[in-house]
């Protein structure tokens, strides 16, 4: 018990490992803050053109979307990171984290998305193309509003998902949590430093996976 | 010789197609300004499709429409522009829910006229007024009955002071006790003066309040007339079967 106490759990390494992990979490934040939007950028481009395309564009966009949802995000920036430079194109770790996520999360919210604005009936944009509205101003004002309200338990789902797949960045050797509590764990010969990487991830993403239920459960009572 | 006014709509030879069906076969439709005309038929008879082309909601495969002095079909067409001058209400109200009743009148006001946040308030809260709805500016529309809900519909349509209005079925999804107040704000429009084409199945509000009914079947026009002319007196067969089918409900 003692010893798992010591291998798991040691506040002692905790205090040593502290600025190596923090910093390691500050880069985790700024790769979410960085990843959300881009996959959400992503994701509202490729919803509009699957719902309101000519038809080559939707699917277009369908097969883009198809590509990007089967290849492992892993791999992908693999590629990026280390497959791209034997073609002349050097990317930085942050570029490729950026194109890798902007591709497949996008992929995803775009998937969401599109329920979305398939779930608001058509009426909805007659109404407001009768009134003069143009076909963007009704996405906008009309159309995108309902159909992110109708969604909203998937795309936190979602966003979760992506703040969690941050760590995948490490093997591009961008310093976020999970880097710096491998780093920590070799230096001090301790599993303790990716315990607190759990608990970090943990105390970061639960506020959101509550936020998630109670939305489930309004939905529900909804109906 | 006393010359008649241009009419305010005048569609032509109107053709649509769904696939292999031909909804619209030729229909011709002119409306005077100030005329309330009333278009029946029975179900599938291309009457809603016909109104749909009057805003170019619907495409039609050929013909021309023009609506005062606007040919919406041409392609150097400001077709935002001129559905200002359009207003139309549909069988299902299609208020936006996210907004509140005064809010669901204030955004074409604000987006397609530019109007400002509080001029367009005070429009929005006039037009609600005018539909008997001034004590529902703040309500959402999962708070107002069916009736009132069309009723804001109505609101949303004419603060833009639309030089004509489209009536899809108006009353059709409505309660019983709910078609009167709508039907109330109509008969208001018409006597301040609007042009106003309706689909619908109110009968009784046709005989007293239209100046002409048009009789569809089928994607043709089949007879047009005074109502009492269509409803005393029908040419075509057709319609003295649909107009005692209806008279019997």
């Amino acid at each position: 018990m003692q010893d798992f106490a010591f291998a798991f759990l040691n506040l002692e390494i905790v205090r040593e490992a502290w600025p190596i992990l923090w910093s390691g979490f500050l880069y985790t934040v700024a790769l979410s803050l960085m990843t959300v939007p881009l996959g959400l950028l992503g994701g509202v481009a490729l919803a509009l053109l699957a719902t309101s395309g000519p038809r080559a564009v939707r699917l277009a966009a369908a097969g883009w979307t198809d590509l990007f949802r089967a290849i492992p995000p892993l791999v992908l920036l693999v590629f990026l990171y280390a497959g791209l430079p034997f073609a002349g194109f050097d990317i930085s770790a942050w570029g490729a984290v950026a194109i890798g996520f902007f591709l497949n999360t996008g992929a995803y919210y775009g998937e969401v998305l599109r329920a979305g604005i398939e779930s608001v009936p058509r009426g909805q944009m007659e109404a407001a193309r009768s009134t003069g509205l143009s076909r963007g101003q009704a996405l906008a004002h009309v159309v995108l509003p309902q159909a992110v309200r109708n969604v909203l338990p998937d795309l936190i789902s979602n966003t979760l998902e992506v703040v969690k797949l941050t760590s995948i960045a490490s093997v591009v050797a961008l310093p976020e949590l999970l880097f710096q509590a491998r780093q920590a764990q070799s230096v001090t010969y301790n599993a303790t430093p990716i315990v607190a990487a759990a608990v970090a991830y943990f105390l970061l993403l639960w506020p959101l996976v509550r936020l998630v239920s109670r939305l489930e459960n309004k939905a529900m009572a909804g109906r | 010789m006393p010359t008649t006014p241009p009419p305010i709509i005048d569609a032509r030879g109107l053709w649509k197609r769904f696939g292999k069906l031909a909804v619209l076969k030729g229909v011709d439709l002119s409306v005077a300004e100030r005329e309330l005309v009333f278009i029946i038929g029975p179900s599938g008879s291309g009457k809603s499709t016909l109104l749909r082309c009057l805003n170019r909601l619907e495409e039609p495969d050929d013909g021309s429409v023009q609506v005062d002095g606007i040919e919406l079909l041409s392609p150097k067409t400001d077709i935002n522009a001129a559905r200002r001058r359009i207003g139309m209400v549909f069988q299902s109200f299609n208020l936006y829910p996210h907004m509140t009743a005064r809010q669901n009148v204030m955004l074409a006001l604000r987006k397609v006229l530019g109007k400002g946040k509080a001029e367009a308030g005070e429009i929005a809260a006039r037009a609600l007024d005018r539909v008997g709805l001034g004590d529902r500016m703040e309500h959402y529309p999962a708070q107002l009955s069916g009736g009132q809900q069309q009723r804001v519909a109505i609101a949303r349509a004419i603060a833009l002071e639309p030089r004509v209005m489209l009536f899809d079925e108006p009353t059709s999804a409505l309660d019983p006790e709910l078609v009167g107040g709508v039907l109330n704000v109509m008969r208001e429009l018409r006597q301040d003066g609007m042009t106003m084409v309706v689909v619908s199945h109110e009968m009784a509000f046709a005989r007293a309040a239209a100046d002409r009914v048009v009789f569809m079947a089928d994607g043709e026009k089949l007879e047009e007339g005074p109502p009492a002319q269509i409803f005393g007196a029908p040419r075509h067969e057709r319609t003295r079967a649909f107009i005692r089918q209806i008279d019997r409900h």
